[in-house]
Formats: C-alpha cells, sequence, structure tokens
C-alpha cells in the first residue's frame, strides 16, 4: 500500500463521502460498568474464553506432539529425510531408511493437476451462478454444488476406481500412445490399462475440490459492486464483457483464495488417493500414468503397523511435513483474501 | 479500479453506443455463455454419475433382510450373507461421541468470537486458527491424536481414539456455522434485555442462542453428516472389526467406511460377494449421510424463532 492513497476512514479524505453508509457501530455492550460484576457472568466468560484459547492450544499441540514424536526417529534416520526418495525401510528401527522427497513429488503433482482441472471448471460455475443463472435457479445450484461436498472421500475413492477409470482407460491409452513422447502421458510405473494412476486420481480429486473453490469465488462475485456492472451494461457492454470488465478484475482474489483452500484440500486428501493410486516400488517419473503414494496415503496405507515409537515416528515425521504444507497453503489463501481490504 | 475498466470507462460514450454490436463482440459472448453452461453441467455429471452408481451397486446388498440386523461376524469373502449392522452402529456412536464433545466446544467459541472477543488479539489469533483447523487434512488429526492418545498417553486404539481425532475435523465447521447465525442476531433484542437488568451471560443462553437456534442446529447437523464419511482417522486410530461392538473404549471397531476399505481389501472389483458389501456399504453411508441432511433441513424448521 502506497502512503499517497487517504484512508476512507480519515477525515477530510474525499472517498468517505462515496463509502457505503457504514453500518451502525454496536452500541458498546458493557451494562455493567460500575455495577458489580455478576459470578454468573464471570464464569460463562471464562468458558467462553478458555474455548478459544482451547483452539490455539491445539493447533499448537498438534505442531508440538508431531514434532517431539517425529525426532526419535529422525534421529535414527540413516538417509537424508528431505532428498531420500527410495522405499522407507523402517523394520530394522536403529537404522531406518526414509525421506519424503517422492511423497513430496506425487502430492504436489496430483495435487495441482486436480487443481487444473477444477479451476476453469470452478470459474464457469461461479460465474453462471452470479451473473447468468436466474434467481430462481441460483439457490438450488449452489445448493447442488454443495452436494458434491458431501459425498464422503472413500465413495469418490471406490467411484474413481471402479466405475471412472474403467470409462477413462481408451481415453488414457490413446494419450500414452499418440502423446507418450512427451513427458507427461509417457508410461509410467503403473498400468495405463488398469487405471490406478495420477490421472484418474486426478481427476477425481478435481471434483472433490470443485465445490470449495466455486463457493469460495462465488462469494466474491456477488460482491462485485452493482454500479460497476450497471455502467459497464449502460456503455453497451455485453454480459460477457460486463463479467470481463468488472466481476474478474473485483473477483480476482477471491478465486485465487479459493483455488488456493483448494490445493490445501488436495494436499491432505487421504483415502481416495489410497485407494485409486496403485502402490509402487520404483521411482516416481513425472508422468501422469505414474502411481505412487502422497503423504496421507502413504501414513494411512502403513497406519495399522505402526507398533514402536520409531516406525511410527516416520511416519509421523511425514506427517507434520504435510501439516507444514497445508498451514503455509491455508494461510497464504487467508492473506490474498485478506489483502483485498487493504488494497 | 482496473486500468483496463477504467480506460474504457473514460472513452466517450458516444463511440461505443453508436457502434454495434459486432459480429465478433457476439460469437465471445456466445462463447462464453456457452462455457460458462457447460462448466456447470461438467460439475452436475460426477454427482450424478456418482449417486446413480452407488444406489444401483448398492442397493441390492440393502434389500436382504439380514443387512440392518446383522453383523458380518464369522463371514468370509466366499461366502454371501451378514449385514453392516455393525458398521451402522459403529459410525453413528463415534459420530455421537464426537458431536457430545464438539458441540459446546464450537458453540462456545463462536459465542466468544461474536459476543466477547471479536476485535480483541486473542479473538483474531483464535479466527485464524479456526481458519488453519479447517485446513488441516484428517489424516494429520488422526496422526496427532495417536501422538497424543496413543503413544504419549498410552491407551489403546479404540473408537474413542477415533471420536477425538473427529473432533479436531467438527469444531472448526460448527464454530463457522454457529458464529455466522449469531451474527445475525439483531443487536436491537441483546440490548431490550439489558434494559431490562438481564445479566450478559443470561442474554446470551436465553435470548441470542434460542433465536439463531434453528441455524446453529442446521450446522451441527451437516458437519455430523461431514465427519461420517471421513476414512483416515479408522485406519490410523482403530482396527476394523466384523463383529459388533458396543464398547468406544475397548477393541476394535466396525464402521460403515472402515467395512468399505476392508472389503476393498478382501478383493472386491474382482469378487462378487465383497463387491456387493462395499458398495452395499457405501448406500448406507450416503443414506445415512442423506438422511443428516434432510434432518438439518426440518431442525431448522422446528427450531425457527416462532413468529407471534
Amino acid at each position: 500500500m502506497t502512503v499517497t492513497t487517504p484512508n476512507p476512514a480519515d477525515a477530510g479524505s474525499g472517498e468517505a463521502l462515496a463509502a457505503p453508509f457504514p453500518a451502525p457501530t454496536p452500541v458498546p455492550l458493557d451494562p455493567l460498568k460500575g455495577s458489580k460484576v455478576r459470578p454468573g457472568d464471570r464464569i460463562f466468560r471464562l468458558l467462553a474464553e478458555g474455548s478459544g484459547v482451547l483452539i490455539v492450544a491445539l493447533i499448537a499441540a498438534i505442531g508440538v506432539f508431531l514434532l517431539w514424536r517425529a525426532v526419535p526417529a529422525l534421529a535414527r534416520n540413516k538417509e537424508n529425510f528431505f532428498t531420500f526418495g527410495g522405499n522407507w525401510v523402517t523394520t530394522d528401527t536403529s537404522a531406518m531408511h526414509f525421506g519424503i522427497l517422492d511423497l513430496l513429488q506425487v502430492t504436489v503433482f496430483v495435487s495441482v493437476f486436480a487443481l487444473l482441472i477444477a479451476m476453469p471448471v470452478a470459474l464457469g460455475i461461479a460465474i453462471f451462478q452470479t451473473q447468468y443463472a436466474p434467481r430462481r435457479l441460483a439457490g438450488p445450484l449452489a445448493y447442488v454444488v454443495d452436494l458434491l461436498a458431501a459425498v464422503p472421500s472413500i465413495v469418490y475413492g471406490v467411484w474413481g476406481l471402479y466405475v471412472l477409470a474403467p470409462v477413462l482407460k481408451p481415453f488414457a491409452l490413446w494419450l500414452n500412445e499418440n502423446l507418450g513422447w512427451l513427458f507427461l502421458f509417457k508410461t509410467g510405473n503403473a498400468s495405463v490399462a488398469g487405471g490406478g494412476t495420477v490421472f484418474t486420481a486426478g481427476i477425481v480429486l478435481a471434483v472433490m475440490i470443485l465445490p470449495i473453490i466455486t463457493a469460495v469465488s462465488r462469494e466474491v462475485f456477488v460482491q462485485t459492486p452493482r454500479g460497476q456492472i450497471e455502467a459497464a451494461l449502460a456503455l453497451g457492454a455485453t454480459r460477457w464483457e460486463v463479467v470481463r470488465t468488472t466481476v474478474l478484475p473485483f473477483g480476482l482474489s477471491g478465486y485465487i483464495s479459493g483455488a488456493m483452500l483448494g490445493l490445501g484440500r488436495a494436499l491432505g486428501e487421504t483415502i481416495a488417493l489410497l485407494i485409486i493410486l496403485r502402490g509402487t516400488q520404483t521411482e516416481f517419473s513425472w508422468t501422469l500414468f505414474d502411481g505412487g503414494y502422497t503423504f496421507a496415503s502413504k501414513i494411512a496405507a502403513t497406519a495399522s503397523e505402526f507398533n514402536d515409537q520409531f516406525k511410527a515416528g516416520a511416519y509421523i515425521a511425514a506427517g507434520l511435513v504435510l501439516f507444514i504444507l497445508t498451514f503455509v497453503v491455508n494461510s497464504a489463501a487467508r492473506a490474498v483474501v485478506a489483502g483485498r481490504g487493504a488494497k | 479500479m482496473n486500468a483496463k475498466m477504467a480506460a474504457m470507462l473514460e472513452r466517450p460514450v458516444k463511440h461505443q453506443s453508436f457502434e454495434g454490436v459486432g459480429l465478433r463482440r457476439k460469437a465471445t459472448n456466445w462463447m462464453a455463455t456457452v462455457l460458462v453452461s457447460l462448466s456447470v453441467l461438467v460439475a452436475l455429471v460426477p454427482l450424478v454419475w456418482v449417486l446413480y452408481s452407488v444406489v444401483t451397486k448398492g442397493y441390492q446388498a440393502l434389500t436382504s433382510a439380514e443387512w440392518f440386523t446383522n453383523s458380518q461376524s464369522g463371514m468370509t469373502a466366499f461366502e454371501a450373507g451378514g449385514g453392516a449392522y455393525h458398521a451402522i452402529v459403529g459410525t453413528v456412536l463415534q459420530a455421537l461421541v464426537c458431536a457430545v464433545i464438539s458441540i459446546p466446544i464450537g458453540v462456545m467459541v463462536a459465542v466468544y468470537l461474536v459476543e466477547y472477543g471479536g476485535g480483541t488479539r486473542l479473538g483474531k489469533i483464535t479466527t485464524f486458527m479456526v481458519d488453519i483447523l479447517t485446513g488441516v487434512p484428517s489424516i494429520v488429526a488422526a496422526l496427532f491424536i495417536y501422538a497424543l492418545w496413543v503413544a504419549t498417553l498410552g491407551f489403546q486404539r479404540t473408537g474413542f481414539a477415533v471420536s477425538l481425532s473427529l473432533v479436531l475435523l467438527m469444531i472448526p465447521v460448527i464454530v463457522r456455522s454457529t458464529e455466522e447465525m449469531l451474527r445475525i442476531v439483531p443487536m436491537d433484542l441483546r440490548e431490550a434485555s439489558y434494559a431490562l437488568g438481564i445479566p450478559k451471560w443470561k442474554t446470551i443462553v436465553r435470548i441470542v442462542i434460542p433465536t439463531a437456534l434453528s441455524g446453529i442446529v442446521t450446522g451441527i447437523m451437516l458437519s455430523l453428516a461431514r465427519v461420517m464419511g471421513e476414512t483416515a482417522p479408522l485406519l490410523v486410530l482403530v482396527g476394523y472389526a466384523q463383529a459388533m461392538n458396543f464398547d468406544m473404549f475397548g477393541g476394535f471397531m466396525g464402521s460403515l467406511p472402515g467395512m468399505m476399505y476392508d472389503q476393498i481389501g478382501a478383493g472386491a472389483g474382482a469378487n462378487v460377494i465383497p463387491t456387493d458389501r462395499m458398495w452395499g456399504a457405501a448406500l448406507t453411508l450416503v443414506l445415512l449421510i442423506a438422511l443428516l441432511n434432510i434432518a438439518a433441513r426440518v431442525g431448522a424448521k422446528i427450531f425457527a424463532p416462532k413468529k407471534v
């Protein structure tokens, strides 16, 4: 923010007049000032405040406990945790071999692929709902898109593997045959025909993150100032030109923030990817026809074998990285929206 | 304001209004309309397709008389029969225990954010942390409970541990929806109450919350539906049991997502018996969630403030 921009709140700044009528500031609710504080009030306030503190403590505790449990295992790791991409060997707890390179690659690759599919569709839906749909249709449509989020991820997982993958098979084979020279479509470490690939998983994941991107974008698009839209219309803009010149510039930050929240969701998705992606021992090679494990699916796949603290610690270390990753992505998404107000 | 738009607005009005809508602009507009409408269709296809698959593949298992009354105790992948009673009970029990813990905490956090701490430093940090908690992947929540409950405190893996991890996923959803509802309670109601000399806490409990109750109940139902389908915590925090287990604090426990995952391991997709069971469990789970969604709508009607 530049210093020269007048703050609308300052007296004398011209914008203060143009600002929308301010919501009436609530009367400060402190009716008890001067009288003695009743014990009921004190207890209730304490409870409410305590719950707030609990949430803050909870997030801190997640970080602390994961770190605490991960450190002993990391100390016994014979490989570099960040650059080792091979198989995890955790049976001999005095000399373990594990690292996140492969997990990180698969996680980011499948999430970004899903995001690339979901983003344009979500943008289209959000525009349709706020600018094209008649009011009668917009409500039910929003409800239906939200229903996509209500379907449990395990149902998406089995649908993806047993229903969608066979349908996608000819398309995947065609891509592999004709565009195989491109690294994205070359034959990977999972069977193209089998369907347990990043290709299938990414499409399913795209469906799963669609509702959140749509919901966040929609919320911001609706707030496009009526005046701007009408001004554009008055200038003879077509409907699309109205969207392009008013809604999109205004709502861009909301759209980006929604996409990042979707990315956060995709990074942490567990069971659908565990079901769909074919587990493999070979290295990830950046093709859509690879299988493999993401952070979450690797942890879930091995979870039932957690029997001592070092073995569990190795996976908890991976979980910690995932936690930090989603924390950063979600904070960034929030910062994008918060930054909008300061513009 | 955006530079492009500013440039457009600064052009003389005459120029734009007298130039008719050219073919190119018409075509672009038409293209955009088609693409935007198409994207809605693209989103509806998977929803309908998923529900259609689940219903057509799952209804057969549900029509069996044993489905809602028997467990899978003693059943194998090569012997048809048995039901999902154990899994339904497990899922419902875990969700209920989770709700009992989450609802008071979630509602109180929302009360704190709206009625007490809105602008304060702690309030802002809490809002931020609720947002972060919303984004915490279920597997991380499960690992945290594992690190705390199982590894540090030394408890066994049980249904209760699953409920604890679900609490982490349920609280932020409840906080968000409750907060939204409390905010739209008119300030006049609170002031009227204070004017009568009612203490603040009593105002919140007797005036503010009842006014917002219908929305709060809806939010709770929807959050409950959300956590019921969570599978990752089940894999980390409790084993799958084929037989009945009502005990939240001891032994493995069946659940609908757990049953689905178990049937995948038993050869669903290749062997017809586990396949049927898996889709049956999927349909049961989807029905349970649909039921909660309907209950949320009905609940909203029942708890709506009475019009005088």
